[in-house]
């Protein structure tokens, strides 16, 4: 009996121990989901040397470098470099460095080609920006220690491949001088330099390959001038276009002087208008040239001549030449032909016959090729084959070989504009029960595994089994709504201008769509996804009815350009409607107000601050107008350092939407001193945030109310030096200022100046606080800073006895033309990390507590406690204050290993983290992007309102048999012994 | 239930005087106190005649010498709803120039123009429409307007009481007016009931703020030296009694105990009884087993 009772003592003193917040390793993908992308590919150079791997290595628009298997298109190895080290070119080099010139050309690194471990690294210094060209020679002998040729920043610099050292270095200082083209003539050690001189002079040098001198200067004048726009074809025929681009201007600069030739392009191409463009081939004494909605390929002959070869679609991709064997040459050419793709290889010294001619089936969700990259082998029956790795408008990679697409990537998912989500389906009844019958065998047999394992009886080849299992558990993946919120689908607007959807469950795709408006049209030539928001949200009952999404973009890239409008089907991604192009668009704010379908009613602010109310329907008119006089909305003058709030005035005068357009009138202007300050970030609360209570007991039972205000702006302003990077500006000239504004009135709630800190900041603002990260220039280190504002005018209503008898302004409406009596109270503290994003974790109620995500340099998110940052934290708290949580004071933020919610993985070049509250109150979800994305599950407080996922049902039903049969047992045991003894 | 209204009325009366006490107390938590006449308050309506017609005065200065201080005015403008701005006060205050080169307003001063009858006649209907009153200061004192005006606005509802109430935060930064708050001194609930002021004159508060520093990030030295210095460092947690610690083993351990020891007191029992009377009574024998199967 006594070890009876011991045991339930254990077993009570088990379930009340602590459970540790982080991970198990066997818990690594149950509920997270990691995906590698690497962006929208640039260059690729094939390296084919060894048979035995087969790579690809690309230089992408993410600026990451990686090299791909050309079997599988997995990622052998990759490298991010930082978002201002921009990849200008790729090489490989000795055949076992990949070469890259990046930074505008004033950085060249070796990576090691198996591995991709940096080997060396080598600076240019020059003075003065330039176009950044690179020249690895891969031509010339391998075993030879060749030199690499890198023009960056006005320089010509020699490198040698083997260890990046200098040889020599030439520097064109000249200002006027822009370098073109490098050309180095293959056996011989002679470097040609060509560039213009002003617009209408053209120069070559000639220059030792050995030591960098000048062996001879040419220079010849074109009065027509040139555009800038060149190509090299041959070793010595260059070819550019005139400054009105009307003639074509062949220049040959071998063997003695300079001779200039012009010739009309309308005799090549007939009559044209629009830009002309000539297209890189590096291809024998031949080239392209786009005009008129037509590629035409154009051959020069020995005596200058142009004489036309083929004029094709401009639906085109070209591919760079490629030497086949004996100095022949082979373009490979992608053009769309209907849902079709047709890839075919040209011999350049013989156009009219192919080497190869393929038709592809290709999924029109791709949308136009825009990139194609060529590769030859040789088949099993000696003969030359060819390959392509092909980019399209959607961003993603695809490798075409033998008339099929071998494998493709959704690297468009690299480049992730904005996430919102939307719930899936609500289960539809009759589910069929064959279903699980068939798989009952299985079932029991997975039951009885996970019981061996929790009675710690399996092998290590069971565990790894049940890892498998819980791993894959359809459960999670299924595409119907569940009890806890978990299951949603992710739809993600890329900048390709391609929607995705993706499940929350397992990360795949539901659908992908290439949305028809974001596409380059007539009326919208460059046109740019911006934001993506929830527009119809059904009601669970009408269930033929699917929710669907807004996604808002811009024709250009300015402020002013005009807007597009597309509404998608949240379930299929069809394109349910789009508008535009219209208005321009500078903000959306959605409002708490949906009309009789559920569609929620958005207000689009242009350029000249004016509104336009979506949808265009007299419901939504209705609606608006009677909550008109409660709009209001502000805008934050950057560059002028300026914000400005506004009201609606009146319907707009000439607009042919007249009735849903409302002019703005000014109410209030906050103008920052521009010498002295300058808005380097502004931050609001989340709309669809929620706060659980208003009030804070704190310790000795005092209260505190909470100021809870969905119209407070955060704005951080610094000195103009301190706006710039770290290092900039000395402590006593840098200073930054954080405000709380109030966007009804224009009230300055905290305003509070930070000497000697500087910029960049993050903050994130919810309930009624403000965290904000910044750089502390005399500590040398960064600072987090927390400002929580409280309510002084309702402190009065802790009195009881008020309470009671009703003589309190709890339930009375808070305007924000009160004047507000609030206390703020404030602390720093030391933060190690540089921050990447900030964000906070949401609750369906609100009751759990929060824990901040930090996207930190290392490209990790970080969740760190909210009660770190608590301003009431003290050196000694008292005992109150210790049961009520304050952690005692320290100086800097502790940073756990284990909180680390992306555990031992990395999220490539973090740029934003998302999070959406699910049904369940206590759990959270995470989604963070970047190049890669990253999703999980998280409870800050630990699932107090759910039995963990891994909980065995099975086991627990077991021992209730179990113990059910026991008590039967034990009772006939007793009966039977009562009896005995009665019969003693 | 006499006694009860008594109380209440008593509590009521309480709650009145903290409601009128509370502005005052509230205000003086909001100021920068660099000096005591920071900020000029003005308009107790008894000091101020506020029919005094001052035509708005044109913005001059005499700034000329840096090394002392000077005067400087510059005038608010008000707007109807969305009619013009036209001057409707003036604010003077002193430039003082410190040895380092900063500037600094103090001692501000303003003095309000009553409403004109024409003015009168908008504002009614501003107060009808519930729309708003509209104020603007220049951003920069020495060259106004500055870059831009600094403008704010209010329900013109919220202002009528007794007279007109208004209140005005001043943002300032060096010479430079960031932002000017504008509204009623106290509350404005939203439902706002139209309510004409008995005196057509305006009660003007006015605040200067310049901004707070923010605190320093307490810097530690390590553990150790905080422990030699003083009791600032982690102090050992109080022992706690021998019960407080082991009250969890004790429990059991004294069940166990008191098990064992009725176990004890029942077997000699048992056996004299079963010694004494082997035939038995079902009497006694029954507890006997209960204890047994418990």
């Amino acid at each position: 009996m006594a070890a009876r009772i011991l045991a339930v003592f254990l077993l009570l003193f088990l379930s009340a121990a602590p459970l540790g917040s982080s991970l198990y390793e066997d818990q690594v993908g149950l509920m997270d989901w990691h995906q590698k992308y690497i962006g929208k590919v640039k260059h690729a150079v094939f390296h084919t040397q060894r048979s035995g791997r087969k790579r690809v290595v690309v230089s992408t628009e993410e600026n990451v470098i990686a090299s791909l298997d050309l079997r599988h298109g997995d990622i052998f190895w990759r490298r991010v470099l930082g978002a201002n080290d921009v990849v200008d070119a790729i090489d490989v080099a000795l055949g076992k460095f990949v070469i890259t010139l990046s930074s505008d050309g004033s950085t060249i690194r070796a990576w090691n080609l198996p591995d991709g471990l940096m080997v060396w690294e080598t600076f240019i210094r020059g003075s003065k920006s330039s176009k950044s060209l690179l020249l690895s020679g891969t031509n010339s002998k391998v075993d030879k220690d060749n030199t690499i040729l890198a023009f960056g920043e006005g320089c010509l610099v020699a490198v040698s491949s083997a260890d990046g050292e200098v040889l020599w270095k030439k520097d064109f200082a000249d200002a006027s001088f822009e370098v073109q083209q490098i050309i180095q003539s293959p056996g011989r050690d002679v470097v040609y330099v060509l560039g213009f001189v002003g617009s209408s002079s053209f120069d070559a040098y000639q220059i030792n390959g050995k030591n960098g001198e000048v062996m001879h200067h040419d220079t010849a004048s074109f009065a027509g001038g040139f555009s800038g726009n060149t190509l090299l074809v041959s070793d010595d025929v260059l070819v550019a276009l005139d400054a009105a681009m009307s003639h074509l201007i062949t220049i040959s600069f071998q063997g003695g002087g300079l001779s200039i030739n012009e010739k009309p392009i309308s005799n090549l191409v007939g009559d044209f208008a629009g830009p002309v463009e000539i297209l890189a081939l590096k291809l024998g004494r031949m080239f392209a040239l786009k005009a008129n909605k037509l590629i035409t390929f154009i051959s020069i002959s020995n005596d200058g001549k142009l004489d036309v070869l083929e004029k094709i679609n401009s639906a085109a991709a070209i591919s760079d030449a490629l030497s086949v064997s004996d100095g022949r040459h082979a373009v490979g050419l992608v053009q769309q032909v209907d849902n079709k793709v047709e890839f075919t290889v040209k011999l350049g010294n013989d156009w009219n016959t192919n080497l190869l001619k393929e038709t592809i089936n290709m999924d029109h969700q791709r949308g136009f090729v825009r990139k194609v990259f060529i590769n030859n082998y040789i088949r099993t029956d000696r003969s030359h084959g060819f390959r392509a790795l092909v980019v399209m408008e959607d961003h993603s990679l695809l490798l075409v070989q033998q008339g099929e697409i071998v494998w493709g990537r959704e690297d468009g998912l690299a480049s992730i504009l904005d996430v919102t989500t939307s719930e899936l389906p609500v289960e539809k009844d009759g589910v069929s029960v064959s279903k699980v019958e068939q798989n009952l065998f299985e079932w029991l047999k997975g039951h009885i595994l996970k019981l061996k394992g929790t009675l710690m009886l399996a092998s290590p080849e069971d565990m790894v089994v049940i890892q498998g299992m819980r791993l894959k558990s359809s459960e999670k993946s299924k595409m119907t709504r569940d009890h806890n919120g978990f299951r949603k689908l992710l739809i993600v607007l890329t900048r390709g201008g391609k929607l995705f959807a993706l499940h929350t469950g397992d990360g795949r795709i539901i659908w992908s769509r290439l949305l028809e408006s974001l596409r380059k049209s007539e009326a919208c030539e460059h046109p740019t996804g911006l934001r993506i928001y929830t527009w119809q949200v059904p009601h669970h009952h009408a269930m033929d009815e699917n929710p669907s999404v807004l996604v808002v973009g811009r024709c250009q890239q300015n402020l002013d350009a005009p807007g597009i409008l597309s509404f998608v089907d949240a379930y299929t991604g069809s394109e349910i409607k789009s508008v535009g192009p219209v208005h321009s668009v500078l903000q959306v704010i959605p409002l708490p107000f949906t009309d009789s379908t559920e569609q929620r009613l958005h207000l689009l602010i242009d350029a000249k601050q004016r509104v336009h109310l979506y949808p265009r329907s007299r419901e939504a008119l209705s609606i608006f107008q009677q909550e008109r006089s409660n709009i209001y909305w502000y805008s934050v003058e950057a560059d002028k350092s300026i914000i400005r709030g506004y009201a609606i005035k009146r319907t707009c005068v000439h607009e042919d939407a007249g009735d849903y357009c409302f002019e703005p009138r000014d109410l209030w202007s906050v103008v920052f001193p521009g010498k002295s300050e300058k808005i380097v970030s502004t931050v609001t609360q989340k709309l669809n945030e929620v706060v659980h209570t208003q009030a804070k007991v704190m310790a000795e039972q005092e209260l505190m109310y909470k100021y809870i205000s969905k119209n407070l702006l955060f704005v951080a302003t610094a000195s103009p030096k301190a706006s710039h990077e770290i290092g900039s500006a000395i402590p006593d000239e840098s200073f930054l200022v954080v405000y709380l504004i109030d966007t009804i009135t224009g009230r300055i709630l905290q305003r509070m100046t930070h000497q000697g800190c500087q910029a960049p900041v993050h903050a994130v603002f919810s309930e009624n606080w403000v965290v904000y990260h910044y750089f502390n220039l005399r500590a040398h280190r960064y600072e987090m800073s927390v400002i929580e504002i409280y309510d002084q005018s309702r402190a009065d209503n802790k009195d009881v006895l008020k309470l009671v008898v009703g003589k309190h302004n709890l339930t009375s409406p808070t305007s924000s033309y009160s004047r507000p009596e609030v206390v703020a109270k404030s602390q720093s503290y030391f933060f190690t990390h540089s921050v990447k994003a900030i964000t906070v974790t949401l609750t369906a109620k609100g009751i759990t507590s929060k824990q901040l995500l930090i996207g930190t340099i290392s490209d990790q998110v970080l969740a760190l406690d909210k009660r770190y940052l608590d301003p009431r934290r003290s050196l000694n708290p008292s005992q109150a204050e210790k049961e009520e949580g304050v952690i005692p004071l320290t100086d800097s933020l502790p940073i756990i290993p284990q909180s680390y919610v992306t555990h031992a993985l990395k999220v490539e070049g973090l740029r934003g983290i998302v999070t959406v509250p699910a049904k369940l109150e206590s759990t959270t979800l995470v989604f963070s992007y970047g190049v890669d994305i990253f999703f999980t599950r998280l409870a800050p407080s630990r699932t107090y309102d759910s039995l963990t996922e891994d909980f065995s049902y099975a086991l627990l039903l077991i021992t209730i048999v179990a113990l059910i049969a026991a008590i039967f047992v034990t009772w006939v045991w007793s009966e039977r012994k009562e009896l005995q003894e009665k019969w003693r | 239930m006499e006694k009860l209204n008594l109380l209440r009325l008593l509590l009521l009366g309480l709650a009145v005087v903290l409601v009128g006490l509370r502005p005052s107390t509230a205000f003086q938590s909001d100021e920068l106190l660099v000096e005591d006449e920071e900020f000029g308050l003005e308009g107790s309506a008894a000091d101020i005649p506020y029919a005094r017609p001052s035509a708005p005065t044109p913005i001059r200065r005499r700034s000329s010498d840096p090394d002392s201080d000077s005067k400087i005015q510059f005038t608010l403008e008000h707007a109807f709803g969305d009619s013009d701005f036209s001057p409707a006060g003036t604010f003077s205050a002193r430039l003082k120039t410190w040895n380092h080169g900063g500037q600094t307003l103090t001692k501000l001063r303003f003095s309000r123009n009553a409403l004109t009858e024409a003015e009168k006649e908008p504002f009614q209907k501003l107060l009808q429409g519930d729309d708003f009153y509209r104020i603007r200061l220049p951003s920069d004192v020495l060259s106004p307007p500055g870059r831009d005006y600094i403008a704010s606005s209010v329900k013109a509802r919220c202002l009528p009481r007794d007279g007109l109430d208004e209140h005005f935060v001043i943002h300032m930064e060096g010479v430079k007016l960031l932002a000017v708050n504008y509204g009623a001194p106290g509350a404005c609930p939203y439902p706002r009931q139209l309510k004409l002021p008995s005196k057509w004159a305006f009660n003007s508060h006015t605040v200067l703020k310049s901004s707070e520093q923010a605190q320093r990030t307490p810097i530690f030295t390590e553990e150790i030296t905080v422990g030699e210095n003083g009791e600032v460092g982690v102090a050992p947690p109080p022992e706690r009694s021998f019960w407080a610690k082991y009250w969890m083993y004790l429990i059991p351990l004294g069940l166990i105990v008191m098990n064992a020891i009725t176990q004890a007191m029942n077997m000699p029992e048992e056996q004299a009884g079963a010694q004494g009377q082997p035939g038995g009574g079902a009497a006694q024998r029954a507890p006997s087993s209960a204890v047994r199967r418990r």
